[in-house]
Formats: structure tokens, C-alpha cells, sequence
């Protein structure tokens, strides 16, 4: 069976920290639309002070998704410290003991992050926030091994689902967090949350498909 | 963007310091860089009292740590929650045995984070309870009063919570103290200007030249309605009324009124908008007991006020009354 090496975990959360460093700008500029715009500068911190504590070492995969979750649930706050806390420890802990991760694995570590989010927060799809991401990202990857695909197209799937999902806030009107308050104000722009979500899911797709053997 | 800054990333790091070095006698660090405590507390027998929120409304929070009033607080990002850890480590050096009282703000970042420090403070034996504030009136009607955001009358909230924990009362009598406060307290924002977070460099949204927005929250949550500019007059009309006509006021009553700048409008402005609410108060049959005019909770650079009005019975006006010492709320003795 296809799978990767857990111990390039370091390198799959590298990516992730690159994309949200490049993407600070943006994401807060999306933020500024509806919300108070800084979550670009927020989530680029807490995600810094990850690399800081990571140095340039390996790390297996559980063990750096694990230390990104614990960052940013002490560090960044808001609402995303929490949710994006939860989120990574929750993939962290459901790859702990396994050394080569295969798809099945990689579909148990993200429904036990699904499953992590919802134990802190009530948003469901169509609210307008980073669930309108994971979920549908979530059930594309484990439709797609249900189907029949290998971990690469499964990957590819999700991808596709996560930057669906990240679009179809565009059209939404908030229903959770601060950008609730604009009521139909808000729509016409992307949720920020569901939009630094789809980057890092796509991201990680990424950073695993070159690590498959 | 002309500020007084090092590095827009870290502001909040920065300033800290600042209140450090310059309010000994108020501040203490601790082992979390996001948390200050009363340098006596944890006070022996007393219930501890915590709050929280993200940085930019300063003197809130933390100018409200002090003598019989907050013992630690949770000091977040600018306009953004202090995580989970920042709360438990607030409860921590507030403990002194008799349980934790955190008085916090209505906004999904906070529940969030409260929530999961008061489950982490189980854990480590630390009794904690909980009150939200949610006097905005702006923010929701009155039909959904819990989905309203908590603004300055949190002071108040403080103040009573703090003021009954001070004068011996266990938890749950501290609770109860700072729960009907904050149910007897309404407010409502008016918004000039709009305001810039140093580390995103721009307003954070806009207010057109010669408009106003009435009912803007603390962060530029969009109000209820923009209107023209108008004098200091009319513009404590529009606040006024919307907030003695929500529950519970009514006439003969006694009220504790608080208006606080955003930021960047000037005392003397604050005052003459004062002058004309105290007088529409009195004449909607609210005696005012105790007025509190200042910078008492702010929005970075905004141009603006809010205005509280709280109802007092004996013990809410006592615990109002009763004396504390802090950067952001002095007073002695009632005379």
C-alpha cells in the first residue's frame, strides 16, 4: 500500500508554516472585509513561534502536528488558538505509534481532528467559517478511498473539496464569531478562517503527495 | 499610520513592559508573559477575581487589576482573545483557596478560551465560575440578549463582583454580585472614526467624513444604523434613548452612569456629551448617584464614546461605593 515515512513530519509542517507566513497579507486583508483584520498576523505568529520551537531537525508526523496544535492553542488566542489547536493536536494524536502512514491512517487522523473541533465549537457547515472547509475536505478523501483511489488522487480530492468549500463562503451570510454581528453585510467576501484552512489542507496534500512510495 | 510604536508585531509585548516598569505597586509579573497579577494576590481567604480580553482597549483589561478590584488578568492580541493557557495561569496566581470568579466579555474568542481554561483549571484543582457580560444593547435585540457583546459596563461588572469578594463573600456570592451588575447594566457605542491595528497598518474600516455610526461595537462591529454628524446634544439623544428603553430601568430609579472615550476623542468633548445625558437621564427620572467620565474603555485610536447606565439598588450602589485603587478606577470612601 501506498504511504510516506512519519518521521518527514517536520517537512509536511514546515510546508504548513510556509504557506501561512506567505500568506499573512492576504489572509488578513480578507479579514479586514468582515472581521477586524488581523488574522493573517495572528496565525503567522503563532505558526513562527512553531518553526522557532521546531528547529531545523526531524520530527515524526504526530509529534509536529502535536507541537503546531500546543503553539497555537497557547499562543494566538481568538478564536483560532482554540480551534486550530484542537484541529492539529487531534491529527497529531490519532498518527501517535504509526511509522509509515498509509491512507486509512491519514483518513482516521482527520476525522479524529473533525471530531476534536466539534468537541469546542457548535459551527456547523454553512455558517460561514472554517468548517465550510474541513468538513466537505474531510468526506472527499474518505469518499474517494471508499471509491476505489489511491492515496495520491485521494489527496487530490480533498484538495479540490477544501478550496470548493473555502469559495462557497463567499455567497454565505455569517452565522458564528464576530462577522455574525454584519449579518447580510457579510456576504459578498471569503471567510478568512475557511480560506488559511483550504491553504493548509492544500498545503499538506501537497507536501505529501512527492513523499509517497 | 503615525504611531509610537517599536514593532507593529509586538505591541502587546512592548507595552506590557511599560506597565510594568511604570505601576509597580499595581502590577506583578508572573511566569506567563500574558499574565499580571495585584502584586498581593493571591490574597489570603478572598475569592480571586480574573478577567481577560485581547489588548487595544487599554485601560482595559489590565488597568483594572488592583486594590479591591481585578487580582489577574489575561492580556490577548490586539482585538483578540488571550488563549486558554493565559486564563488558567490568570486563575492560578488569583487563587487563594476560595475559587476563582472570571468576569469576561461576551465574544466567541473569549467563551471559547474561558471555557477551556475553566475545564484545565479542574484539573488542577482550581474552582472556577463564570460570568459574561452582555450589556450592549446595539449588538442584539432583546430577545436575544445572549448573544450580545459585552462593552464597558464590564467596569461595572468588575467593580461589583470585586467590591463583594473584598468584603468577604464566598464564590458563589461574588458570582451573583458581579451577575446582577452586568444584568443591570446597559450600553451603546458611538463610533467618529474608525481605528488601525498597528500590525495590518490601515483603518480597519470606514467611517465617511461628516457620518457617524450609532450602536459600533469595541472592535468596529458595524452599529445599528449611520447617521450625519450631529452635536454633542443629539448625539446623546440617539444614546441615550435606546439605552433607558431597554429593560430594566424605570422612573425614580437610581443609576450609575459611565462614559468612555474610543481612544481619540478629547476629555473636554466626553464631558459636553456628559452634561447633556445626565440631564436627559433626569429628565426620564434617573437620578444619577456616581458618574464616571473618561478613558475608561477604548478602541486603539477610535473617535468616539460609549455611554453605560447602570441600575443600582442598596447593594449594587455599595458595592459601586465601596473604595479600590487601580490605573484605570480610583476612588475612596463615599463621602
Amino acid at each position: 500500500m501506498t504511504s510516506f515515512p512519519a518521521d518527514r513530519g517536520a517537512d509536511i509542517v514546515r510546508a504548513l508554516i510556509r504557506v501561512i507566513t506567505e500568506n499573512r497579507a492576504y489572509l488578513s486583508e480578507i479579514d479586514g472585509a468582515i472581521g477586524d483584520g488581523d488574522h493573517g498576523v495572528n496565525m503567522a505568529k503563532g505558526f513562527a513561534l512553531c518553526a522557532e520551537k521546531m528547529g531545523p531537525g526531524a520530527m515524526s508526523l504526530s509529534a509536529a502536528l502535536q507541537l503546531l496544535g500546543e503553539t497555537l492553542m497557547e499562543s494566538i488566542g481568538g478564536s483560532m488558538g482554540p480551534l486550530y489547536g484542537m484541529y492539529f493536536i487531534g491529527l497529531g494524536e490519532a498518527a501517535e505509534g504509526i511509522d509509515q502512514i498509509a491512507a486509512p491512517d491519514f483518513q482516521a487522523m482527520l476525522e479524529q481532528g473533525l471530531t476534536d473541533l466539534r468537541s469546542i465549537t457548535e459551527a456547523q457547515i454553512g455558517d460561514k467559517c472554517l468548517m465550510d472547509t474541513v468538513v466537505p475536505a474531510t468526506s472527499a478523501f474518505s469518499g474517494a478511498l471508499a471509491a476505489g483511489a489511491e492515496f495520491a488522487a485521494a489527496l487530490d480530492r480533498m484538495t479540490e473539496a477544501a478550496e470548493a468549500g473555502r469559495d462557497s463562503t463567499k455567497e454565505m451570510v455569517a452565522k458564528i464569531g464576530r462577522a455574525s454581528r454584519l449579518g447580510e453585510r457579510s456576504r459578498g467576501t471569503l471567510d478568512a478562517g475557511a480560506t488559511s484552512c483550504a491553504l493548509l489542507l492544500a498545503e499538506m496534500a501537497a507536501a505529501m503527495k512527492p513523499m509517497l512510495a | 499610520m503615525q504611531r509610537l510604536i517599536n514593532d507593529p508585531d509586538n505591541v502587546v509585548e512592548d507595552g506590557v513592559k511599560g506597565y510594568l516598569k511604570a505601576h509597580p505597586e499595581l502590577f506583578a509579573a508572573t511566569a506567563n508573559a500574558r499574565v499580571l497579577k495585584y502584586p498581593r494576590a493571591p490574597i489570603a481567604g478572598k475569592v480571586g477575581v480574573v478577567t481577560g480580553g485581547g489588548s487595544g482597549h487599554e485601560p482595559a483589561f489590565l488597568g483594572y487589576v488592583g486594590e479591591n478590584l481585578v487580582d489577574a488578568v489575561a492580556i490577548g492580541e490586539i482585538f483578540s482573545s488571550p488563549p486558554a493557557r493565559a486564563f488558567l495561569d490568570a486563575f492560578a496566581a488569583a487563587d487563594s483557596g476560595q475559587g476563582v470568579a472570571c468576569l469576561y466579555g461576551n465574544y466567541a474568542g473569549d467563551n471559547m478560551n474561558v471555557k477551556m481554561a475553566v475545564k484545565m483549571a479542574a484539573k488542577e484543582g482550581i474552582t472556577v465560575k463564570t460570568v459574561v457580560a452582555n450589556d450592549d444593547v446595539a449588538s442584539a435585540p432583546r430577545d436575544q440578549i445572549e448573544k450580545r457583546r459585552g462593552v464597558a459596563g464590564e467596569i461595572f461588572m468588575w467593580k461589583a463582583g470585586a467590591a463583594a469578594a473584598a468584603e468577604g463573600a464566598g464564590l458563589d456570592g461574588v458570582i451573583a454580585a458581579a451577575q446582577k451588575a452586568i444584568d443591570n447594566c446597559r450600553s451603546i457605542g458611538l463610533g467618529l472614526t474608525s481605528c488601525t491595528i498597528p500590525a495590518v497598518g490601515k483603518p480597519n474600516f470606514t467611517i465617511e467624513a461628516g457620518k457617524m455610526e450609532l450602536g459600533i461595537g469595541h472592535h468596529g462591529e458595524p452599529g445599528i444604523e449611520v447617521v450625519d454628524l450631529a452635536s454633542a446634544d443629539q448625539a446623546a439623544e440617539m444614546m441615550v434613548r435606546p439605552v433607558i428603553e431597554d429593560v430594566p430601568f424605570t422612573a425614580g430609579d437610581e443609576v450609575a452612569v459611565l462614559v468612555s472615550g474610543l481612544g481619540a476623542t478629547p476629555l473636554v468633548e466626553l464631558h459636553i456629551l456628559y452634561a447633556k445625558i445626565h440631564d436627559l437621564l433626569g429628565d426620564a427620572g434617573l437620578a444619577t448617584h456616581r458618574a464616571y467620565v473618561g478613558n475608561y474603555f477604548t478602541s486603539l485610536d477610535m473617535m468616539g464614546a460609549t455611554l453605560t447606565v447602570m441600575r443600582l439598588d442598596d447593594e449594587i450602589k455599595r458595592l459601586i461605593d465601596h473604595p479600590c485603587h487601580s490605573l484605570g478606577l480610583t476612588q475612596g470612601r463615599q463621602a
